[in-house]
Protein backbone atom coordinates (compact mmCIF):
# COMPACT_ATOMS: atom_id res chain seq x y z
CA UNK A 1 0.00 0.00 0.00
CA UNK A 2 2.63 2.50 1.08
CA UNK A 3 4.92 1.31 -1.72
CA UNK A 4 2.18 2.08 -4.23
CA UNK A 5 1.63 5.62 -3.01
CA UNK A 6 5.34 6.21 -2.98
CA UNK A 7 5.56 5.09 -6.58
CA UNK A 8 2.58 7.20 -7.58
CA UNK A 9 4.03 10.36 -6.10
CA UNK A 10 7.51 9.59 -7.40
CA UNK A 11 6.38 9.44 -11.01
CA UNK A 12 4.63 12.81 -10.75
CA UNK A 13 6.57 15.89 -11.82
CA UNK A 14 7.50 18.11 -8.91
CA UNK A 15 7.13 21.85 -9.60
CA UNK A 16 7.52 22.74 -5.92
CA UNK A 17 9.02 20.35 -3.43
CA UNK A 18 7.26 21.63 -0.32
CA UNK A 19 3.59 21.31 -1.26
CA UNK A 20 4.35 17.94 -2.79
CA UNK A 21 5.76 16.67 0.44
CA UNK A 22 2.72 17.89 2.31
CA UNK A 23 0.48 16.25 -0.25
CA UNK A 24 2.38 13.02 0.03
CA UNK A 25 2.17 13.05 3.80
CA UNK A 26 -1.53 13.70 3.54
CA UNK A 27 -1.91 10.53 1.55
CA UNK A 28 -0.13 8.15 3.87
CA UNK A 29 -2.38 5.33 5.00
CA UNK A 30 -1.61 6.21 8.60
CA UNK A 31 -2.90 9.75 8.18
CA UNK A 32 -5.99 8.51 6.40
CA UNK A 33 -6.68 6.05 9.21
CA UNK A 34 -6.12 8.81 11.74
CA UNK A 35 -8.68 11.07 10.08
CA UNK A 36 -11.19 8.25 9.98
CA UNK A 37 -10.64 7.66 13.69
CA UNK A 38 -11.14 11.32 14.52
CA UNK A 39 -14.04 11.95 12.17
CA UNK A 40 -16.99 10.71 14.29
CA UNK A 41 -15.94 12.91 17.17
CA UNK A 42 -14.84 15.81 15.01
CA UNK A 43 -18.19 16.10 13.21
CA UNK A 44 -20.10 16.26 16.47
CA UNK A 45 -17.51 18.51 18.07
CA UNK A 46 -17.62 20.93 15.13
CA UNK A 47 -21.41 21.05 14.85
CA UNK A 48 -22.30 21.21 18.54
CA UNK A 49 -19.29 22.84 20.19
CA UNK A 50 -16.78 24.59 17.92
CA UNK A 51 -19.17 26.29 15.48
CA UNK A 52 -21.55 27.39 18.27
CA UNK A 53 -18.47 28.77 20.03
CA UNK A 54 -17.72 30.97 17.04
CA UNK A 55 -21.38 31.87 16.51
CA UNK A 56 -21.56 33.17 20.07
CA UNK A 57 -19.29 36.08 19.19
CA UNK A 58 -21.43 37.05 16.22
CA UNK A 59 -24.68 36.72 18.15
CA UNK A 60 -23.44 39.25 20.69
CA UNK A 61 -23.77 41.91 17.97
CA UNK A 62 -27.26 40.86 16.93
CA UNK A 63 -30.81 41.44 17.97
CA UNK A 64 -32.82 38.25 17.97
CA UNK A 65 -36.05 37.28 19.69
CA UNK A 66 -35.77 33.61 18.74
CA UNK A 67 -38.41 33.72 15.98
CA UNK A 68 -38.13 36.73 13.69
CA UNK A 69 -35.05 37.22 11.50
CA UNK A 70 -31.91 38.47 13.24
CA UNK A 71 -30.88 42.10 12.97
CA UNK A 72 -27.45 43.63 13.20
CA UNK A 73 -27.22 45.68 16.35
CA UNK A 74 -23.58 46.75 16.43
CA UNK A 75 -22.13 47.26 19.89
CA UNK A 76 -25.44 48.44 21.31
CA UNK A 77 -25.90 45.20 23.29
CA UNK A 78 -22.64 45.92 25.05
CA UNK A 79 -23.30 49.60 25.72
CA UNK A 80 -26.71 48.61 27.10
CA UNK A 81 -25.06 46.02 29.36
CA UNK A 82 -22.96 48.60 31.12
CA UNK A 83 -26.00 50.76 31.85
CA UNK A 84 -28.08 47.81 33.02
CA UNK A 85 -28.36 47.59 36.81
CA UNK A 86 -29.37 43.92 36.51
CA UNK A 87 -26.07 43.17 34.85
CA UNK A 88 -24.06 45.17 37.39
CA UNK A 89 -25.73 43.44 40.31
CA UNK A 90 -25.38 40.01 38.68
CA UNK A 91 -21.72 40.65 38.03
CA UNK A 92 -20.94 41.80 41.55
CA UNK A 93 -22.94 38.92 43.09
CA UNK A 94 -21.10 36.46 40.86
CA UNK A 95 -17.73 37.87 41.88
CA UNK A 96 -18.57 37.83 45.58
CA UNK A 97 -20.03 34.33 45.40
CA UNK A 98 -17.15 32.92 43.35
CA UNK A 99 -14.24 34.43 45.25
CA UNK A 100 -15.70 33.93 48.72
CA UNK A 101 -16.64 30.31 47.97
CA UNK A 102 -13.26 29.58 46.42
CA UNK A 103 -11.28 31.09 49.27
CA UNK A 104 -13.26 29.04 51.78
CA UNK A 105 -13.11 25.90 49.63
CA UNK A 106 -9.33 26.11 49.25
CA UNK A 107 -8.72 26.64 52.96
CA UNK A 108 -11.21 23.96 53.99
CA UNK A 109 -9.98 21.45 51.41
CA UNK A 110 -6.34 21.92 52.36
CA UNK A 111 -7.02 21.51 56.07
CA UNK A 112 -9.22 18.47 55.44
CA UNK A 113 -6.50 16.90 53.31
CA UNK A 114 -3.87 17.43 56.01
CA UNK A 115 -6.30 16.04 58.58
CA UNK A 116 -7.00 12.77 56.75
CA UNK A 117 -3.49 12.37 55.34
CA UNK A 118 -1.94 11.31 58.65
CA UNK A 119 -1.88 7.90 60.25
CA UNK A 120 -5.56 7.77 60.91
CA UNK A 121 -7.52 4.55 61.31
CA UNK A 122 -10.63 4.56 59.17
CA UNK A 123 -9.03 7.02 56.76
CA UNK A 124 -10.94 5.52 53.84
CA UNK A 125 -14.23 6.11 55.63
CA UNK A 126 -13.45 9.76 56.40
CA UNK A 127 -12.34 10.43 52.86
CA UNK A 128 -15.46 8.85 51.40
CA UNK A 129 -17.69 10.77 53.82
CA UNK A 130 -16.02 14.09 53.09
CA UNK A 131 -16.10 13.45 49.34
CA UNK A 132 -19.68 12.20 49.28
CA UNK A 133 -21.49 15.55 48.74
CA UNK A 134 -19.54 16.08 45.55
CA UNK A 135 -21.01 13.10 43.68
CA UNK A 136 -24.62 14.15 44.25
CA UNK A 137 -26.56 16.40 41.92
CA UNK A 138 -26.97 20.07 42.74
CA UNK A 139 -30.71 19.66 42.26
CA UNK A 140 -30.97 16.95 44.93
CA UNK A 141 -28.83 18.76 47.48
CA UNK A 142 -30.62 22.02 46.71
CA UNK A 143 -34.01 20.60 47.68
CA UNK A 144 -32.54 18.99 50.80
CA UNK A 145 -30.80 22.18 51.98
CA UNK A 146 -33.92 24.18 51.21
CA UNK A 147 -35.77 22.09 53.76
CA UNK A 148 -32.92 22.19 56.27
CA UNK A 149 -32.64 25.97 55.96
CA UNK A 150 -36.36 26.56 56.21
CA UNK A 151 -36.40 29.64 58.47
CA UNK A 152 -39.35 28.72 60.68
CA UNK A 153 -39.32 24.91 60.87
CA UNK A 154 -36.00 23.72 59.46
CA UNK A 155 -33.66 21.72 61.69
CA UNK A 156 -30.88 24.30 61.27
CA UNK A 157 -32.85 27.17 62.80
CA UNK A 158 -34.51 24.92 65.38
CA UNK A 159 -31.00 24.12 66.53
CA UNK A 160 -29.87 27.76 66.43
CA UNK A 161 -32.90 28.80 68.50
CA UNK A 162 -31.24 27.22 71.50
CA UNK A 163 -28.62 29.99 71.26
CA UNK A 164 -30.48 32.97 69.83
CA UNK A 165 -34.07 34.14 69.51
CA UNK A 166 -33.51 35.49 66.02
CA UNK A 167 -31.75 32.96 63.82
CA UNK A 168 -31.06 34.15 60.25
CA UNK A 169 -33.67 33.83 57.53
CA UNK A 170 -31.16 32.11 55.24
CA UNK A 171 -32.57 31.91 51.71
CA UNK A 172 -35.56 34.10 52.49
CA UNK A 173 -33.48 37.05 53.67
CA UNK A 174 -31.74 39.26 51.16
CA UNK A 175 -28.88 39.76 53.63
CA UNK A 176 -28.27 36.04 54.08
CA UNK A 177 -29.26 34.40 50.78
CA UNK A 178 -25.94 34.81 48.99
CA UNK A 179 -24.07 33.66 52.09
CA UNK A 180 -26.34 30.60 52.28
CA UNK A 181 -25.43 29.66 48.72
CA UNK A 182 -21.74 30.11 49.54
CA UNK A 183 -22.07 27.82 52.57
CA UNK A 184 -23.79 25.09 50.56
CA UNK A 185 -21.23 25.40 47.79
CA UNK A 186 -18.30 25.04 50.20
CA UNK A 187 -20.01 22.04 51.80
CA UNK A 188 -20.46 20.41 48.40
CA UNK A 189 -17.09 21.19 46.81
CA UNK A 190 -14.55 20.95 49.65
CA UNK A 191 -14.35 17.15 49.53
CA UNK A 192 -13.46 17.08 45.86
CA UNK A 193 -10.63 19.56 46.20
CA UNK A 194 -9.51 17.74 49.34
CA UNK A 195 -8.76 14.74 47.10
CA UNK A 196 -6.59 16.90 44.84
CA UNK A 197 -4.67 18.23 47.83
CA UNK A 198 -4.30 14.69 49.17
CA UNK A 199 -2.70 13.58 45.93
CA UNK A 200 -0.35 16.56 46.24
CA UNK A 201 0.50 15.83 49.88
CA UNK A 202 1.41 12.27 49.03
CA UNK A 203 3.93 13.59 46.56
CA UNK A 204 5.90 15.45 49.25
CA UNK A 205 8.89 13.42 50.38
CA UNK A 206 9.08 12.84 54.13
CA UNK A 207 12.76 13.87 54.01
CA UNK A 208 11.74 17.52 53.86
CA UNK A 209 9.81 17.18 57.10
CA UNK A 210 12.68 15.33 58.76
CA UNK A 211 15.11 18.05 57.74
CA UNK A 212 12.74 20.72 59.04
CA UNK A 213 12.34 18.87 62.33
CA UNK A 214 16.11 18.61 62.75
CA UNK A 215 16.26 22.36 62.25
CA UNK A 216 13.83 22.65 65.11
CA UNK A 217 10.72 23.62 63.13
CA UNK A 218 7.42 23.06 64.91
CA UNK A 219 4.16 21.88 63.34
CA UNK A 220 3.15 25.33 62.09
CA UNK A 221 6.60 26.21 60.84
CA UNK A 222 6.68 22.88 58.95
CA UNK A 223 3.34 23.72 57.39
CA UNK A 224 4.47 27.20 56.35
CA UNK A 225 7.94 26.24 55.11
CA UNK A 226 7.42 22.76 53.67
CA UNK A 227 3.77 21.90 53.03
CA UNK A 228 2.60 25.22 51.63
CA UNK A 229 5.40 25.77 49.09
CA UNK A 230 5.43 22.12 48.04
CA UNK A 231 1.67 22.18 47.52
CA UNK A 232 1.72 25.40 45.52
CA UNK A 233 1.31 23.75 42.07
CA UNK A 234 -1.78 21.89 43.28
CA UNK A 235 -3.11 25.00 45.00
CA UNK A 236 -2.67 26.89 41.77
CA UNK A 237 -4.61 24.26 39.82
CA UNK A 238 -7.32 24.10 42.47
CA UNK A 239 -7.84 27.87 42.52
CA UNK A 240 -8.18 28.10 38.74
CA UNK A 241 -10.57 25.17 38.36
CA UNK A 242 -12.57 26.26 41.38
CA UNK A 243 -13.04 29.83 40.16
CA UNK A 244 -13.90 28.77 36.63
CA UNK A 245 -16.38 26.15 37.74
CA UNK A 246 -18.08 28.43 40.26
CA UNK A 247 -18.49 31.23 37.74
CA UNK A 248 -20.83 28.83 35.97
CA UNK A 249 -23.00 27.89 38.95
CA UNK A 250 -26.58 27.75 37.81
CA UNK A 251 -28.52 24.92 39.45
CA UNK A 252 -28.38 26.18 43.03
CA UNK A 253 -29.58 29.65 42.10
CA UNK A 254 -32.32 28.31 39.84
CA UNK A 255 -33.73 25.85 42.38
CA UNK A 256 -33.15 27.66 45.66
CA UNK A 257 -33.63 31.38 45.08
CA UNK A 258 -34.45 32.20 41.46
CA UNK A 259 -32.08 35.14 41.92
CA UNK A 260 -33.98 36.51 44.91
CA UNK A 261 -35.01 37.70 47.40
CA UNK A 262 -35.03 40.92 45.40
CA UNK A 263 -31.90 40.64 43.28
CA UNK A 264 -29.65 39.48 46.10
CA UNK A 265 -28.58 36.21 44.45
CA UNK A 266 -28.94 37.16 40.79
CA UNK A 267 -25.83 35.87 39.01
CA UNK A 268 -24.45 36.11 35.50
CA UNK A 269 -25.26 32.63 34.24
CA UNK A 270 -28.73 32.78 35.74
CA UNK A 271 -29.27 36.16 34.10
CA UNK A 272 -28.04 34.82 30.75
CA UNK A 273 -30.54 31.97 30.98
CA UNK A 274 -33.42 34.19 32.07
CA UNK A 275 -32.68 36.88 29.45
CA UNK A 276 -32.52 34.38 26.59
CA UNK A 277 -34.89 31.50 27.24
CA UNK A 278 -37.40 33.43 29.34
CA UNK A 279 -37.36 36.96 27.90
CA UNK A 280 -36.38 36.04 24.35
CA UNK A 281 -33.50 38.53 24.21
CA UNK A 282 -31.02 36.13 22.67
CA UNK A 283 -28.63 38.75 21.27
CA UNK A 284 -28.42 40.66 24.52
CA UNK A 285 -27.93 37.46 26.51
CA UNK A 286 -25.15 36.43 24.10
CA UNK A 287 -23.34 39.70 24.74
CA UNK A 288 -23.60 38.96 28.45
CA UNK A 289 -22.22 35.46 27.83
CA UNK A 290 -19.27 36.92 25.94
CA UNK A 291 -18.50 39.16 28.90
CA UNK A 292 -18.59 36.06 31.12
CA UNK A 293 -16.19 34.34 28.76
CA UNK A 294 -13.80 37.30 28.76
CA UNK A 295 -13.78 37.41 32.55
CA UNK A 296 -12.99 33.70 32.77
CA UNK A 297 -10.25 34.17 30.19
CA UNK A 298 -8.80 37.14 32.04
CA UNK A 299 -8.72 35.28 35.36
CA UNK A 300 -6.96 32.32 33.78
CA UNK A 301 -4.45 34.62 32.11
CA UNK A 302 -3.70 36.54 35.30
CA UNK A 303 -3.28 33.34 37.24
CA UNK A 304 -0.93 31.81 34.72
CA UNK A 305 1.11 34.99 34.76
CA UNK A 306 1.12 34.96 38.54
CA UNK A 307 2.08 31.30 38.61
CA UNK A 308 5.77 32.02 38.11
CA UNK A 309 5.81 34.37 41.06
CA UNK A 310 4.28 32.16 43.69
CA UNK A 311 4.46 28.55 42.55
CA UNK A 312 7.57 26.76 43.80
CA UNK A 313 8.28 23.47 42.13
CA UNK B 1 5.81 9.94 79.12
CA UNK B 2 4.69 13.52 78.54
CA UNK B 3 5.54 13.28 74.85
CA UNK B 4 3.61 10.06 74.56
CA UNK B 5 0.62 11.61 76.29
CA UNK B 6 0.62 14.68 74.05
CA UNK B 7 0.93 12.49 70.96
CA UNK B 8 -2.02 10.44 72.16
CA UNK B 9 -3.94 13.66 72.77
CA UNK B 10 -3.11 14.94 69.28
CA UNK B 11 -4.32 11.69 67.75
CA UNK B 12 -7.56 11.70 69.72
CA UNK B 13 -8.29 15.31 68.80
CA UNK B 14 -7.62 14.53 65.13
CA UNK B 15 -10.21 11.77 65.41
CA UNK B 16 -12.74 14.00 67.07
CA UNK B 17 -12.32 16.73 64.45
CA UNK B 18 -12.46 14.24 61.56
CA UNK B 19 -15.55 12.64 63.04
CA UNK B 20 -17.35 15.96 63.58
CA UNK B 21 -16.59 17.08 60.04
CA UNK B 22 -17.77 13.77 58.59
CA UNK B 23 -20.99 14.09 60.54
CA UNK B 24 -21.51 17.63 59.20
CA UNK B 25 -20.93 16.40 55.65
CA UNK B 26 -23.28 13.44 56.00
CA UNK B 27 -25.95 15.11 58.16
CA UNK B 28 -28.09 16.46 55.26
CA UNK B 29 -28.21 13.02 53.65
CA UNK B 30 -29.22 11.24 56.84
CA UNK B 31 -31.88 13.89 57.45
CA UNK B 32 -33.11 13.43 53.86
CA UNK B 33 -33.43 9.64 54.17
CA UNK B 34 -35.11 9.91 57.55
CA UNK B 35 -37.59 12.57 56.37
CA UNK B 36 -38.48 10.51 53.30
CA UNK B 37 -40.00 7.81 55.54
CA UNK B 38 -42.06 10.15 57.73
CA UNK B 39 -45.63 11.39 57.58
CA UNK B 40 -45.81 15.05 56.58
CA UNK B 41 -46.52 16.37 60.08
CA UNK B 42 -43.41 14.72 61.58
CA UNK B 43 -40.85 15.93 59.03
CA UNK B 44 -39.96 19.09 60.93
CA UNK B 45 -40.54 17.77 64.46
CA UNK B 46 -37.82 18.97 66.83
CA UNK B 47 -35.74 17.45 68.40
CA UNK B 48 -35.16 15.59 65.14
CA UNK B 49 -36.65 12.09 65.03
CA UNK B 50 -33.76 10.36 63.33
CA UNK B 51 -35.69 7.12 63.39
CA UNK B 52 -39.26 7.96 62.33
CA UNK B 53 -41.84 7.41 65.07
CA UNK B 54 -44.43 6.67 62.42
CA UNK B 55 -42.80 4.76 59.60
CA UNK B 56 -44.37 5.70 56.27
CA UNK B 57 -42.72 3.98 53.31
CA UNK B 58 -45.90 4.75 51.35
CA UNK B 59 -44.23 8.06 50.42
CA UNK B 60 -42.24 6.12 47.88
CA UNK B 61 -45.21 4.30 46.39
CA UNK B 62 -47.08 7.60 46.22
CA UNK B 63 -44.18 9.11 44.32
CA UNK B 64 -44.05 6.11 42.05
CA UNK B 65 -47.75 6.28 41.15
CA UNK B 66 -48.97 9.91 41.33
CA UNK B 67 -45.94 11.40 39.58
CA UNK B 68 -44.36 9.71 36.55
CA UNK B 69 -41.18 9.06 38.51
CA UNK B 70 -40.54 5.63 36.89
CA UNK B 71 -40.65 7.41 33.54
CA UNK B 72 -38.14 10.04 34.70
CA UNK B 73 -35.92 7.18 35.79
CA UNK B 74 -36.11 5.45 32.43
CA UNK B 75 -35.44 8.73 30.62
CA UNK B 76 -32.40 9.46 32.77
CA UNK B 77 -31.04 5.96 32.25
CA UNK B 78 -31.64 6.15 28.50
CA UNK B 79 -29.94 9.53 28.05
CA UNK B 80 -27.03 8.81 30.41
CA UNK B 81 -26.27 5.40 28.91
CA UNK B 82 -26.53 6.71 25.34
CA UNK B 83 -24.20 9.65 26.02
CA UNK B 84 -21.75 7.44 27.88
CA UNK B 85 -21.58 4.97 24.99
CA UNK B 86 -21.35 7.83 22.50
CA UNK B 87 -18.42 9.40 24.33
CA UNK B 88 -16.66 6.08 24.93
CA UNK B 89 -16.77 5.28 21.21
CA UNK B 90 -16.05 8.67 19.66
CA UNK B 91 -13.58 9.89 22.29
CA UNK B 92 -11.56 6.68 22.40
CA UNK B 93 -11.25 6.64 18.60
CA UNK B 94 -10.20 10.28 18.44
CA UNK B 95 -7.99 10.04 21.53
CA UNK B 96 -6.26 7.03 19.94
CA UNK B 97 -5.46 8.98 16.79
CA UNK B 98 -4.11 11.93 18.78
CA UNK B 99 -1.99 9.68 20.97
CA UNK B 100 -0.68 7.03 18.62
CA UNK B 101 -0.95 8.09 14.98
CA UNK B 102 0.77 10.88 13.12
CA UNK B 103 -1.09 13.04 10.65
CA UNK B 104 -0.82 16.57 9.35
CA UNK B 105 -2.59 19.22 11.41
CA UNK B 106 -2.53 17.05 14.54
CA UNK B 107 -1.19 19.70 16.91
CA UNK B 108 -3.38 22.48 15.56
CA UNK B 109 -6.48 20.33 15.84
CA UNK B 110 -5.56 19.32 19.36
CA UNK B 111 -5.13 22.94 20.38
CA UNK B 112 -8.64 23.65 19.10
CA UNK B 113 -9.93 20.82 21.27
CA UNK B 114 -8.06 22.19 24.26
CA UNK B 115 -9.37 25.69 23.62
CA UNK B 116 -12.90 24.30 23.80
CA UNK B 117 -12.24 23.55 27.48
CA UNK B 118 -12.00 27.25 28.12
CA UNK B 119 -15.44 28.08 26.79
CA UNK B 120 -18.08 28.08 29.54
CA UNK B 121 -21.25 26.16 28.66
CA UNK B 122 -23.33 29.32 28.93
CA UNK B 123 -21.38 30.92 26.08
CA UNK B 124 -22.29 28.24 23.54
CA UNK B 125 -25.70 27.54 25.07
CA UNK B 126 -27.62 29.90 22.78
CA UNK B 127 -25.93 29.04 19.43
CA UNK B 128 -26.22 25.35 20.37
CA UNK B 129 -29.93 25.88 20.82
CA UNK B 130 -30.11 27.38 17.33
CA UNK B 131 -28.33 24.35 15.86
CA UNK B 132 -30.52 21.87 17.71
CA UNK B 133 -33.66 23.77 16.74
CA UNK B 134 -32.69 23.86 13.08
CA UNK B 135 -32.26 20.09 13.24
CA UNK B 136 -35.80 19.86 14.64
CA UNK B 137 -34.63 18.11 17.80
CA UNK B 138 -35.97 20.42 20.52
CA UNK B 139 -38.07 18.51 23.08
CA UNK B 140 -36.52 15.15 22.24
CA UNK B 141 -33.89 13.05 23.96
CA UNK B 142 -31.80 13.30 20.82
CA UNK B 143 -31.01 16.92 21.66
CA UNK B 144 -29.37 15.92 24.95
CA UNK B 145 -27.69 12.82 23.52
CA UNK B 146 -26.15 14.63 20.55
CA UNK B 147 -25.06 17.68 22.53
CA UNK B 148 -23.16 15.73 25.13
CA UNK B 149 -21.70 12.83 23.14
CA UNK B 150 -18.67 14.66 21.77
CA UNK B 151 -16.68 16.23 24.56
CA UNK B 152 -13.22 17.70 24.26
CA UNK B 153 -12.57 16.51 27.79
CA UNK B 154 -13.18 12.89 26.82
CA UNK B 155 -10.77 13.10 23.88
CA UNK B 156 -8.14 14.67 26.13
CA UNK B 157 -8.60 12.03 28.83
CA UNK B 158 -8.44 9.07 26.43
CA UNK B 159 -5.40 10.55 24.73
CA UNK B 160 -3.68 10.62 28.13
CA UNK B 161 -4.45 6.96 28.72
CA UNK B 162 -3.40 5.83 25.25
CA UNK B 163 -0.14 7.76 25.43
CA UNK B 164 0.83 5.69 28.46
CA UNK B 165 0.71 2.39 26.54
CA UNK B 166 3.96 1.22 24.96
CA UNK B 167 4.34 2.00 21.25
CA UNK B 168 6.21 -1.27 20.69
CA UNK B 169 2.96 -3.19 21.07
CA UNK B 170 1.50 -1.42 18.05
CA UNK B 171 4.67 -1.83 16.04
CA UNK B 172 4.82 -5.57 16.68
CA UNK B 173 1.18 -5.96 15.63
CA UNK B 174 1.76 -3.87 12.51
CA UNK B 175 4.60 -6.17 11.49
CA UNK B 176 2.23 -9.09 11.97
CA UNK B 177 -0.03 -7.43 9.43
CA UNK B 178 -2.83 -6.18 11.71
CA UNK B 179 -4.95 -3.30 10.49
CA UNK B 180 -4.85 -0.15 12.62
CA UNK B 181 -8.44 -0.69 13.68
CA UNK B 182 -7.57 -4.26 14.66
CA UNK B 183 -4.69 -3.02 16.79
CA UNK B 184 -6.99 -0.45 18.39
CA UNK B 185 -9.85 -2.83 19.09
CA UNK B 186 -8.00 -6.01 19.99
CA UNK B 187 -4.76 -4.85 21.63
CA UNK B 188 -4.82 -1.26 22.86
CA UNK B 189 -8.45 -0.88 23.94
CA UNK B 190 -8.34 -3.87 26.32
CA UNK B 191 -5.23 -2.34 27.91
CA UNK B 192 -7.01 0.99 28.33
CA UNK B 193 -9.92 -0.48 30.31
CA UNK B 194 -9.17 1.63 33.41
CA UNK B 195 -9.27 4.71 31.20
CA UNK B 196 -12.57 3.67 29.67
CA UNK B 197 -14.02 3.00 33.11
CA UNK B 198 -12.81 6.38 34.36
CA UNK B 199 -14.29 8.27 31.42
CA UNK B 200 -17.48 6.20 31.44
CA UNK B 201 -18.20 6.86 35.10
CA UNK B 202 -17.34 10.54 34.83
CA UNK B 203 -19.66 11.01 31.85
CA UNK B 204 -22.45 8.93 33.34
CA UNK B 205 -22.38 10.91 36.58
CA UNK B 206 -22.28 14.31 34.92
CA UNK B 207 -25.11 13.51 32.50
CA UNK B 208 -27.16 11.90 35.27
CA UNK B 209 -26.81 15.07 37.36
CA UNK B 210 -27.15 17.56 34.50
CA UNK B 211 -29.89 20.10 34.94
CA UNK B 212 -29.38 23.12 32.70
CA UNK B 213 -29.43 21.38 29.30
CA UNK B 214 -32.58 19.35 30.05
CA UNK B 215 -34.17 22.55 31.38
CA UNK B 216 -33.59 24.21 28.02
CA UNK B 217 -34.48 21.33 25.71
CA UNK B 218 -37.13 19.19 27.41
CA UNK B 219 -40.70 20.44 27.84
CA UNK B 220 -42.92 17.35 27.70
CA UNK B 221 -43.48 15.77 31.07
CA UNK B 222 -43.00 12.29 29.59
CA UNK B 223 -39.49 13.18 28.41
CA UNK B 224 -38.17 14.73 31.63
CA UNK B 225 -35.02 13.38 33.25
CA UNK B 226 -34.69 12.95 37.03
CA UNK B 227 -33.18 16.35 37.93
CA UNK B 228 -35.95 18.08 35.96
CA UNK B 229 -38.58 15.84 37.49
CA UNK B 230 -37.24 16.51 40.96
CA UNK B 231 -37.19 20.25 40.32
CA UNK B 232 -40.82 20.26 39.18
CA UNK B 233 -41.77 18.06 42.14
CA UNK B 234 -40.09 20.65 44.36
CA UNK B 235 -42.08 23.41 42.68
CA UNK B 236 -45.46 21.69 42.73
CA UNK B 237 -45.51 19.92 46.09
CA UNK B 238 -43.71 22.60 48.08
CA UNK B 239 -45.23 21.70 51.44
CA UNK B 240 -44.95 17.92 51.06
CA UNK B 241 -41.32 17.77 52.07
CA UNK B 242 -41.47 14.01 52.70
CA UNK B 243 -42.29 13.39 49.01
CA UNK B 244 -39.54 15.74 47.82
CA UNK B 245 -37.02 13.96 50.07
CA UNK B 246 -38.14 10.57 48.75
CA UNK B 247 -37.59 11.90 45.24
CA UNK B 248 -34.13 13.14 46.16
CA UNK B 249 -33.27 9.73 47.65
CA UNK B 250 -34.42 7.95 44.50
CA UNK B 251 -32.43 10.27 42.25
CA UNK B 252 -29.26 9.67 44.28
CA UNK B 253 -29.39 5.87 44.52
CA UNK B 254 -27.77 4.98 41.16
CA UNK B 255 -24.95 7.50 41.57
CA UNK B 256 -24.26 6.37 45.12
CA UNK B 257 -24.18 2.75 43.94
CA UNK B 258 -21.73 3.61 41.18
CA UNK B 259 -19.62 5.53 43.68
CA UNK B 260 -19.53 2.74 46.25
CA UNK B 261 -18.63 -0.02 43.79
CA UNK B 262 -16.32 1.89 41.47
CA UNK B 263 -14.87 4.49 43.82
CA UNK B 264 -11.35 4.08 42.45
CA UNK B 265 -12.33 5.02 38.90
CA UNK B 266 -14.69 7.70 40.12
CA UNK B 267 -11.90 9.44 41.96
CA UNK B 268 -9.28 9.04 39.23
CA UNK B 269 -11.65 10.59 36.68
CA UNK B 270 -12.03 13.66 38.83
CA UNK B 271 -8.39 14.09 39.68
CA UNK B 272 -6.80 13.42 36.29
CA UNK B 273 -4.71 16.37 35.26
CA UNK B 274 -4.46 17.84 38.73
CA UNK B 275 -1.13 16.39 39.68
CA UNK B 276 1.77 16.12 37.34
CA UNK B 277 3.35 12.79 36.53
Amino acid sequence: MSAKTLQATATRADPAAKPKRAFQRFLTPEARTAYLFILPNLIGFAVFIAIPGLMAFVLGFMNWDGYNPMQWNGIRNYTRLFQDSNFRISLSNTLVYTFASCALVVVAAMLLAILVNGKLKGKAFFRAALFFPHITSFVAIAVVWQAIMNPTQGPLNMFLKTFTDHPPGWLTSSDWALFSLILITVWKMAGYYMLLFLAGLQGISSEYYEAARIDGAGVFRQFRSVTLPMLSPVTFFVIITCIISLFKSFDLVYIMTGGGPGRSTKMLVYDIYAMSFRNGEFGYASAEAIVLFLIVLLITYLQFKGEKRWVHY
Amino acid sequence: MGALLSRGLARTSTYVVALILSVVMIFPFVWMVSASFKPQEDVFAYPIQWIPKVFQPENYSELWTTIPFPLYYLNSIKVSVAVTLGQLITCSLAGYAFARLSFPGKNKLFIIYLAAFMIPYQVIMIPQYMVVRSLGLVDSHWSLILLESFSAYGVFLMRQFFTGISMELSEAARIDGSSEFGIFARIILPLAKPGLATLGIFVFASVWNDFQAPLIYIFSDKLKTLPLGLASLNGEFTSETQLIMAGAVLSLIPIVAVFLFLQRYFVSGLTVGAVKG
